[in-house]
């Protein structure tokens, strides 16, 4: 989590500032810096469709900073069964206006503006023929402030989609479509890289400096020895009798974990040695071959399309730390030294170790950037950042091929199958997520027309995946879209807004690896009925069974559509 | 609930009405006459918390047709004698309050502000604790959604409604849903009483806060925090500043804060922070607007799909669904077991081991951190003797003795003994349990 960067003179009878308190609960969450990111930002949100679940997440986001509303609907009956950001006096009113002033009011220190001033006519953004709102959106973007971020709800016009698009392209705006289910960047199990089976010259100083004589150390200091040296200390043992392996496999990290445990001390008064608990429970999550996470390994196979995009700091950095990568046969060490049992001094020193090796590598990454082309003035925050985040980074925009829609099809399926049985042999006592390409599938058939049947939903994704015509899941995601017939249910378009305010904020205080700063396509649930919510919830997410490669190519589907 | 239908042909509730008159692959069966659909205009519900969550429930389920909500805030513990009112810190999150409100009771607030927003809705305040009522005052209510940061409030509602399901009666089943948040994460989860595992059967998943070791904290400090806890549990006690330590006076905290920062300094670590230094010494949990929506929506979501079988429900499959925003987005539904031990919801004694050395006093201090008792003031009796007793005074004073006795020499105490442990907290729970010597 962010370190909280605050003064470090605190105001000594005042206590925090009105403002600091105000705020006090999420600084916690999020640097000071991060505050000021999301006081400087001005979000757009193209709102059309029933409407309420941008205005969720804007609430959410209702912060000191700037939002403008652009949506020519006028308010009616059913606006008001499911918006909470309008009241009876907004009837036939421009619901832009309405909602902006409501949200307005959360928080007076927020600056809100809306689009059109004026009404256009009375029906939805979707329903309209002429190009009149299309014409407030261009003019819109030129007479406003640089747009931090851009929201846009599905169903939305594709000359509308245009405009965004180009205006994200030229200024390097993250877009955010919120349409419906599921999709952000897949978990990946969270290590601190102590660096075991690769440590650097002073590291290896270090400890084999505490452990020469390990065995004549008195109890006290025994008993301290930090976990790192413990392990680094009998690594190389083990090493020395198994032909130099390391412990890697499940079977030798077993063992491994046995053998460390055999060498704490039990006749002190303690009868046992909580640093070597310690370090035995360390060894699963941190001696791992030198493997790069399938995110991180794309990002080194992309290919990049064209000189911009080659001297775009991304790149840049991304082709320094491949460098990195091939020379040393690791990812620059983050940094992080987890708390452990240790004497202060010793602790503070092995710290300093693993932070002083985290500023070389970062140095040595900026220097190879600067020397790339495009990379004479890569910002070194940009590229700490990038060294810190380095083994999560994923790639997010990708094209797809129909082959490739189709191998991802039967493998959600099998992966079906499999949850199906795993259910049923185990009598319902494990289970495993099922996909949600189906639910995916019915929803983007909806992007540009939310009212359909079920069966045009159907023949929709049949024609993008013929095999799909007998699917049962595909039916009966198919016929649940459709049922709600393009409207929202309140909980839905709160929860979807939720999450989406969660990714947003993430963005903006760069708490998110860097990878996800290109254009995000965040599709929640919110046209559908209720019960998607914890069966999509279940599929959205399961790293067991959806694997990074799959659901980068679910990404890809989407941009299919 | 179905408003006439405006001119346009639009109506109010035509989202939400459409969905309930149109059966879907996954509700075949349910009910979707004009009757049945009248049943959520005479729904009563209770929600429980009138914080970040309970302004997000009581807006959602205003806006899922729910007519008769009614709404306590108890305060930001069951212990507090006055009820909740707004503070500073709120206003960001709690997005039914403003500035004017600062002092006021949430509960109060929170419902006049959604009954003026949403035309229909009748949304009835209480400002106490949940522990002022009774049976009766539960049994009017359908359902009940809890959106409490306390554990303690939750464990009391949780057996005040497992011990009100009479079998005779079906009305005495009230279903329980349950939100809570942290952070980037958080947790739905929803009881059928006595019929599904309740939030006792689960509490091994609220493992208290580890404490850390005073030995560390008295000479091998290492992290920000450990200097910061020094300064609160050890040098605060010795020199005494003030009489007594106010968290939320500035200038106790800032006492606290530069005897840390002394401290860190002493031994070389940097991140001590006034900022930190408050959340520690007050255990604030950060929060944030969108989990709590999230979770919230959750919640509402749930009591929507019981209340009218629009959509299969949690409980009786799976029961609770985690959610974490930490690394991306990720969550999951799980199934849970009813624990036939369960103090609450179980019938048998649970066995405990203990050491036969210990005198009763570390016993009974092994009840606060054992994640599934987590009980502050345990009394103990055993085989139908009182051992200790926190209340009335005098039988206080009269026990008060065995306390520095061992389990097995000083109080005769064996393998296999029955012993049983009640806790003011929670007046109508006994903790019954079989002893095993480690
Ligand atoms: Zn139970």
């Amino acid at each position: 989590m962010t370190e909280i960067v605050m003064s470090q003179t605190p105001p000594i009878l005042h206590g925090p500032t009105e403002k600091e308190k105000k705020y006090d609960r999420q600084l916690r969450l999020w640097a000071a810096s991060g505050q000021a990111a999301l006081e400087a930002a001005n979000i757009l949100l193209v709102n059309s469709g029933a409407g309420t679940v941008g205005v969720e997440t804007l609430k959410n986001l209702v912060l000191p900073g700037k939002f403008t509303i652009a949506d020519d609907a006028i308010v009616n009956e059913a606006d008001l069964g499911v918006n909470f950001f309008l009241d009876e006096s907004c009837l036939g009113k421009l619901r832009s206006e309405c909602c902006t002033k409501l949200l307005q009011e959360l928080n007076p220190e927020v600056q809100g503006e809306w689009f059109p001033k004026k009404e256009v006519r009375k029906t939805h953004l979707v329903d309209q023929d002429s190009c009149a709102g299309i014409l407030d959106l261009r003019s819109t973007l030129e007479s406003s402030s640089t747009f931090t971020l851009i929201m846009y709800t599905h169903p939305i016009k594709e000359e509308l989609l245009s405009i965004i698009k180009s205006y994200a392209t030229e200024h390097k705006t993250p877009l955010v479509a919120i349409h419906s289910a599921v999709d952000t960047h897949p978990e990946v199990e969270k290590t601190t890289d102590l660096r075991l089976l690769n440590p650097w010259p002073e590291l290896v100083e270090f400890s084999r400096e505490m452990t020469k004589d390990i065995d004549a150390l008195d109890d006290h200091e025994h008993g301290h020895l930090p976990y790192v040296v413990i392990l680094l200390h009998y690594l190389e043992e083990w090493r020395q009798s198994h032909n130099g392996q390391n412990p890697i496999s499940y079977n030798d990290k077993t063992a491994f974990s046995k053998f460390v445990l055999s060498k704490a001390r039990t006749n002190n008064p303690e009868g046992g040695e909580e640093n070597f608990q310690e370090a035995a429970t360390a060894i699963n999550k941190n001696i791992k071959a030198p493997e790069l996470e399938p995110g991180v390994q794309e990002i080194f196979n992309h290919q990049v399309s064209d000189e911009i995009e080659r001297r775009s700091s991304f790149w840049v950095i991304a082709k320094a730390i491949e460098a990195f990568y091939n020379k040393h046969g690791c990812l620059p060490l983050p940094g992080a030294l987890p708390d452990m049992k240790a004497q202060s001094t010793v602790y503070v020193k092995l710290q300093s170790i693993y932070k002083t090796k985290a500023r070389q590598d970062a140095q040595e990454v900026l220097e190879t950037a600067r020397a790339l082309p495009g990379g004479k003035d890569v910002d070194p925050a940009e590229v700490d950042l990038f060294c810190k985040n380095a083994r999560f980074v994923k790639l997010i925009n990708a094209t797809p091929t129909s082959e490739n829609l189709d191998a991802i099809f039967d493998a959600e399926t099998m992966n079906d199958e499999a949850a199906e049985a795993m259910k049923v042999e185990t009598d319902g006592a494990f289970t495993l997520p099922m996909s949600n390409l189906f639910i995916y599938l019915a929803l983007v058939a909806t992007s540009h027309n939310i009212a359909s049947t079920a069966d045009e939903i159907m023949s929709s994704i049949t024609g993008l995946i013929p095999k799909a015509a007998g699917s049962q899941r595909v039916l009966e995601a198919s016929q649940e879209v459709a049922r709600a017939a393009g409207g929202e249910l309140h909980n839905i378009s709160a929860l979807t807004g939720g999450m989406v305010a969660q990714e947003v904020i993430k963005i903006i205080t760069k708490h998110e690896k860097p990878g996800s700063l290109a254009n995000l396509t965040i599709r929640h649930i919110h046209t559908i009925s209720p019960f998607w919510l914890e069966k999509a919830g279940d599929v959205i997410v399961g790293p067991q069974t959806l694997c990074g490669n799959a659901r980068l190519d679910v990404r890809q589907l989407l941009n299919v559509a | 609930m179905a408003a006439a239908a405006t001119e346009s042909g639009v109506s109010r509730w035509q989202y939400l009405d459409h969905i309930r008159r149109t059966r879907g692959p996954f509700n075949q069966d349910s009910d979707v006459s004009e009757e049945a659909l009248a049943t959520l205009d005479k729904t009563k519900i209770l929600v429980i918390g009138a914080g970040g969550l309970g302004c997000e429930i009581l807006k959602n389920l205003a806006l899922s047709g729910f007519k008769d909500i009614h709404v306590i805030d108890m305060g930001t513990n069951s212990y507090a004698l006055a009820p909740d009112t707004i503070d500073i810190s709120n206003l960001n999150r709690q997005f039914l309050f403003r500035k004017d409100d600062v002092g006021k009771f949430k509960a109060e607030v929170a419902a006049k502000f959604v009954e003026k927003r949403v035309q229909g809705v009748k949304i009835t305040p209480h400002n106490c604790r949940i522990q002022e009522f009774d049976e009766d005052f539960y049994m009017q209510f359908q359902m009940v959604v809890c959106g409490l940061d306390s554990i303690e409030a939750r464990r009391w509602i949780n057996a005040t409604l497992v011990n009100m399901v009479d079998m005779e009666n079906q009305d005495s089943l009230k279903p329980l849903i349950d939100g809570g948040t942290e952070g980037f994460k958080g947790q739905t989860r929803v009881v059928f009483p006595t019929l599904t595992p309740c939030i006792e059967c689960q509490l091994d998943l609220y493992t208290p806060r580890a404490a850390v070791p005073l030995c560390t904290l008295a000479t091998i400090p290492r992290q920000p925090e450990h200097c910061i806890e020094w300064a609160h549990i050890i040098a605060w006690d010795q020199e005494k500043p003030f009489p007594s330590l106010d968290k939320d006076d500035p200038e106790h905290i800032t006492w606290l804060y530069r005897k840390a920062l002394a401290r860190a300094q002493e031994f070389g670590i940097t991140g001590v922070t006034y900022s930190l230094t408050q959340g520690v010494v007050k255990n604030i949990i950060p929060a944030i607007a969108s989990t709590n929506a999230i979770i919230a929506a959750s919640c509402c979501n749930e009591a929507l799909k019981i209340a009218t079988t629009a959509a299969p429900s949690l409980g009786f499959e799976e029961s609770y669904m985690m959610y974490s925003g930490d690394d991306s987005i990720y969550t999951n539904t799980f199934k849970y077991e009813k624990k036939e031990d369960c103090a609450v919801c179980g019938e048998v004694a649970k066995p405990l081991e203990v050491n036969p050395n210990w005198t009763l006093r570390e016993l009974l201090d092994s009840f606060s951190t054992k994640a599934d008792l987590q009980l502050k003031k345990p009394s103990i009796r055993a085989e139908g003797k009182t051992l200790y007793m926190q209340f009335p005074p005098s039988i206080e004073e009269q026990t008060r003795s065995n306390l520095d006795k061992t389990l097995k020499e000083g109080l005769g105490l064996d393998v296999n003994h029955e012993v049983a442990v009640t806790d003011p907290a929670f007046p109508a729970l006994t903790f019954r349990f079989i002893l095993r010597f480690a």
